[in-house]
């Protein structure tokens, strides 16, 4: 099998460098690949249910329409191994097989296991080329009793609780919250198993859990009720990024602290050292730059302007704004060199980071990766 | 007072809303298009929504809803044709409707069997959209009720319909709904994510058997490869007997059980969490429970028919409430519901908490426009069950090759690897071999289905529960023993001890006669060895992992079992039940081809598939069969051959689907469908 793997890999990267040295002397002068009568694939290593099928079939259409050609645009599903297994898949695809009929989005999950060097990950994002990514924020909630024993952003009232948590696993996107609670000094135990972040909300509100945190969509479409209700009360948003890197609040939520805030108003949490900066490292991989598109090795550089001059386009619809923010929350959509600097941070995390959170895995729950 | 001044307004609204004609018609036309892919086993409503996401965007909201309801409401309504007709569940809604409903066939009464079925979920979407319409502005509370320790009792009560359901050799049930469950803990735990009798070497069981592939093993295979065997049409007798119409007196006949299943299946579809899984099986229990004579379970009793399919489209409703008003699916097609409902429009509907105050007109719109896409469904389809009904009369050897094609493309779908196939056969002979020395496989799937359930919320249960008596013993008490789970543990209780009392007389699978000692003897050890390796398996997790407790709670249990069935082997003489073996006496023994010859047809099918890729191997295996097998003439087999294969391509093409690649496909770059 390896055999014909590699036999195969050769025989494809020969024929991509020929054709790529025949695609930049073809397209010279042009300016970007017409794509009209063509079918693009987008492939989303998730299952049709989940939220990046959501965000995917947002932009289908949108971004049909904005591609020289208007091409059809077809979401492809592929699960598998927790986004793996498409991400694999999509890692032996080569630019000069697909000319640009095929784009990748990936997630926070694809970007977890490489991110700790998961065994089962044959992927490397060096190889691909981002053409838009998108961020999400977070949103951590306690139920009003837990709340009322906070000081104002002082959390140190809550370390003598226990608190329960429906979690989806602590090498997931959970990985955030949990870290950040620990740092808080909380006494978090994660009940795992849970399918969904709405799975969570709904322990949360049958009271078996009393801390939980949604992403931005979710909070405000399921949390932000029971707030109004009084049955919940939002304790901190992880906050967002400014162009310069620094943490700050979240502009879907501008009232809310952020956990840097709280972490600075609390005794024993420190905003900088190696468990800060891991947690900064995996919020962002996790957050701000959740969800990417990307071509695939080897594309043209006239295939990536012309994707990037796409997005560009649906990010200046008249509309995009009224129609991004029910759908999407009010976060960046990031094109160009933008996406390229969300890209770095969030799969170039320090090793010295990686260390200490695999061994945190480890140590707290258990979890060996290898 | 309150509520009914706020739901009646909006009760007005939302028929105003559905009675447009222009909302009517894209309601039956979604309907059609979900009859017509329901029909596929396998592919049902996620296939299906998929289609028309790319068309909701921006869509006029109460359009897109009709066309999407009208196409995820049928879908159980028209499993029922794969179910009853071949004998294949097409989905977790209807494996209950094929323990009756093919025996029915298999008597020529196929038209009685899919009208009953029909009448009955018709009547059981009525009955859930009255019900809805009233309780959901209660719901909320009601459901939150439902928590962890309640869930984990729901999951044991379905688990209990294993006594209905065991055989006649009680042990031999109980290791088989054992097995099954052990069979669903494969793959990576969902605690700590340690592995289950697989290893990142082999990725394809890290992510676990899917349930399409395991119940068209199950029941699907062991089913078509006897009937291929006794070369002969899946009716026996040539006239077919009982038309629609006698079907719909047999539905009224028993109109009060079809009540009751009905309520049975809002009820459990409102719980989130445990979706349709388990509500099929109650209800047929419930139906065995309450009918006086019991014997013709498993044969074909209309009962057994009318009571799950009562309840699956009851449950499509009742399963609405977590959709709509926590934002939580029920089940996979509700998930891209909700993802839909978001582009439609200008994306002012939001599901959640929220839908009742902001949103109640469309919510009573949604609830109502199932009803309506069940009524038309069902009319359809009864118009249709005595035409399709004389597919049961047709040679089985000419129906037997498509029937391999689509399980084998279903079966693909769920993991697009060609390593469904493969597990797909695996499961198939296990399936068969369970059939031949009688282990009841209805006890096998209720283990798989409720599987995962039942060590997820009885490991969620433990853990907060001890959080909870770290707190005080009393409010651990509290938590565990609440009024719901009292009720639920009587209930269990009590269902399992009349259960085991009666399940002497319930045959599910026919009476089988007992052979010799070997053949049965053999399997009951190469079943212990599985146990065991699983049981060693499961130990060899690092001790304070989670994710060993459940099956090796499970292979204990089971081991347990075979021992006691091996003493019993080796002490009884060979006409014991418990050598139960179809070989020996009856319609297998009679049959014209053996086992092997049979089994290898699809076994090439699959060969073929790994060189060549699906296509080329299904134009070579349709034509080989049809010509050698079937004895049609060249012109003949070709013909059948390219309308079976340009049918597949058609609907793969529809539905952007891609087939299994083989060998051959690494080396050549070939167009599609050939890819």
């Amino acid at each position: 099998m390896s055999t014909i793997k590699t036999t195969r890999r050769v025989a494809c990267s020969l024929v991509a460098a020929a054709a790529a040295t025949f695609a930049v002397q073809a397209n010279a002068d042009g300016h970007g690949i017409d794509l009209q009568g063509k079918t693009v694939e987008w492939i989303i290593p998730f299952s049709e249910t989940g939220g990046s099928a959501k965000w995917a079939n947002f932009y289908a259409p949108l971004l049909s329409e904005a591609l020289p050609g208007q091409p059809t645009v077809v979401v492809k599903f592929m699960p598998g191994a927790g986004s793996t297994k498409g991400a694999n898949f999509f890692q032996e695809q080569q630019y000069a097989d697909s000319e640009g009929t095929l784009i990748f989005g990936s997630s926070g999950s694809t970007q977890f296991p490489f991110l700790l060097d998961d065994p089962r990950v044959k992927y490397n994002y060096a190889d691909w080329n981002v053409v838009l990514a998108s961020g999400t924020g977070g949103v951590a909630y306690l139920p009003p009793d837990m709340a009322a024993k906070m000081d104002g952003l002082d959390a140190s009232g809550l370390q003598g609780e226990d608190f329960i948590y429906g979690s989806q696993g602590a090498t997931r996107l959970d990985l955030v919250p949990l870290l950040a609670w620990e740092m808080l000094g909380l006494q978090v135990e994660p009940v795992f198993g849970i399918k969904g972040r709405g799975d969570g909300r709904l322990m949360f509100e049958r009271g078996e859990a009393n801390i939980d945190y949604q992403t931005s969509s979710g909070y405000l479409s399921g949390v932000a009720p029971l707030v109004e209700a009084g049955t919940a009360v939002p304790m901190m948003s992880w906050g967002a990024l400014d162009a310069d890197g620094n943490i700050v609040r979240d502009p879907t939520f501008p009232d809310m602290p952020t956990f840097k805030e709280v972490c600075e108003a609390t005794d024993g949490c420190e905003t900088s050292g190696t468990q800060w900066d891991a947690w900064k490292a995996f919020f962002i991989a996790g957050f701000p730059a959740q969800k990417m598109v990307f071509l695939p090795n080897g594309a043209s550089a006239d295939a990536i302007a012309t994707y990037t001059q796409a997005f560009e386009a649906v990010k200046a619809r008249a509309d995009f704004a009224d129609i991004s923010s029910k759908r999407l929350g009010k976060y960046p959509q990031m094109t160009g060199a933008e996406a390229q600097g969300a890209l770095e941070s969030g799969t170039n995390v320090p090793q010295e980071a990686k260390d200490f959170v695999v061994g945190w895995l480890e140590e707290r729950y258990g979890v060996t990766l290898n | 007072m309150d509520i009914l001044a706020t739901a009646l307004p909006a009760l007005g609204q939302a028929w105003a809303l559905i009675l447009q004609p222009v909302v009517l018609g894209y309601l039956v036309l979604g309907v059609v298009m979900g009859l017509c892919i329901g029909v596929f086993p396998g592919l049902g409503g996620i296939a299906g929504l998929s289609l028309l996401l790319p068309f909701m965007f921006g869509m006029d909201p109460i359009l897109g809803l009709a066309l999407m309801i009208g196409m995820v409401a049928v879908v159980p309504t028209s499993d029922t044709f794969a179910s009853v007709l071949m004998g294949i569940p097409g989905s977790s809604a209807s494996q209950a409707t094929v323990l009756d409903g093919f025996p029915l066939a298999k008597k020529g009464q196929a038209a009685r069997a899919l009208s009953a079925a029909f009448a009955s979920s018709l009547f059981g979407g009525l009955v859930g959209a009255s019900f809805l319409t009233i309780f959901i502005l209660i719901a909320r509370p009601i459901v939150l009720e439902f928590r962890t320790p309640e869930l984990l009792m729901i999951t044991i009560f379905g688990l209990s319909m294993v006594g209905i359901l065991a055989g006649r050799v009680a042990i031999k049930g109980l290791v088989a709904a054992g097995l099954g469950m052990l069979i669903g803990t494969i793959g990576e735990g969902a605690s700590s994510g340690d592995l289950r009798m697989s290893s990142y070497d082999y990725p394809y069981l890290t992510d676990g058997l899917k349930l399409v592939i395991v119940g068209l093993g199950i029941f699907a295979i062991p089913e078509i490869i006897s009937l291929l065997r006794q070369d002969r049409a899946i009716a026996k007798e040539q006239s077919l007997g009982g038309g629609w119409l006698d079907g719909v007196r047999d539905w009224f006949a028993n109109i009060w059980l079809s009540v009751r299943c009905s309520i049975i299946g809002v009820v459990v579809g409102v719980i989130p969490g445990l979706g349709g899984s388990v509500v099929d099986w109650i209800a047929y229990g419930h139906s065995v429970q309450s009918t006086k004579d019991k014997s013709n379970f498993g044969k074909g009793e209309v009962r057994g028919v009318i009571g799950p399919e009562s309840s699956n489209n009851a449950k499509e409703g009742g399963g609405l409430v977590p959709t709509l008003l926590f934002g939580i699916p029920g089940s996979g097609s509700m998930a891209i519901f909700i993802g839909a409902i978001a582009l439609l429009g200008s994306g002012q509907i939001e599901v959640g908490p929220a839908v009742l105050k902001n949103n109640l007109d469309i919510t009573y719109s949604i609830v109502w426009l199932l009803a309506l896409a069940n009524v038309v469904g069902t009319i359809i389809c009864i118009a249709a069950s005595n035409g399709i009904a004389k597919l049961t009369t047709i040679r089985f050897a000419l129906l037997a090759p498509f029937l391999f094609m689509i399980i084998s493309f279903a079966a693909f779908q769920s993991g697009q690897n060609l390593m469904d196939l493969v597990a797909l056969f695996a499961i198939g002979f296990l399936g068969i071999l369970m059939r031949r020395f009688d282990w009841s496989r209805p006890a096998f799937l209720i283990g798989f289905v409720l599987s995962n359930p039942a060590e997820t919320y009885a490991n969620q249960a433990l853990q907060i529960a001890q959080s909870r008596f770290r707190r005080s013993m009393e409010e651990g008490l509290d938590y565990i023993f609440s009024p719901i789970v009292i009720v639920l543990i009587i209930i269990t209780v009590l269902s399992v001890v009349i259960g085991l009392r009666q399940s002497k007389n319930i045959m599910a699978e026919g009476d089988v006669q007992s052979g010799s000692k070997r053949a049965p003897f053999l399997f009951l050890i190469a079943i212990t060895a599985y146990i065991a390796y699983a049981l060693y398996d499961a130990a060899s997790i690092p001790s304070f992992s989670r994710d060993r407790t459940f099956p090796m709670f499970v292979a204990g249990v089971c081991l347990a079992g075979c021992v006691i069935l091996i003493i019993r082997m080796m002490l009884r003489p060979e006409t014991d039940t418990i050598f139960a073996d179809r070989e020996s006496d009856g319609e297998d023994a009679d049959a014209t081809h053996g086992l092997w010859p049979t089994l290898a047809w699809f076994a090439a099918l699959l060969v073929l598939t790994s060189l060549l890729g699906f296509i080329l191997a299904l134009a070579l295996f349709l034509f080989a069969f049809l010509k050698i097998r079937a004895g049609l003439s060249n012109a003949m087999a070709a013909a059948y051959t390219t309308a079976g294969i340009a049918f597949m391509c058609l609907m793969a093409g529809l539905l952007n689907r891609d087939f299994p690649p083989g060998l051959l496909q690494g080396y050549a770059d070939l167009p599609w469908p050939l890819t």
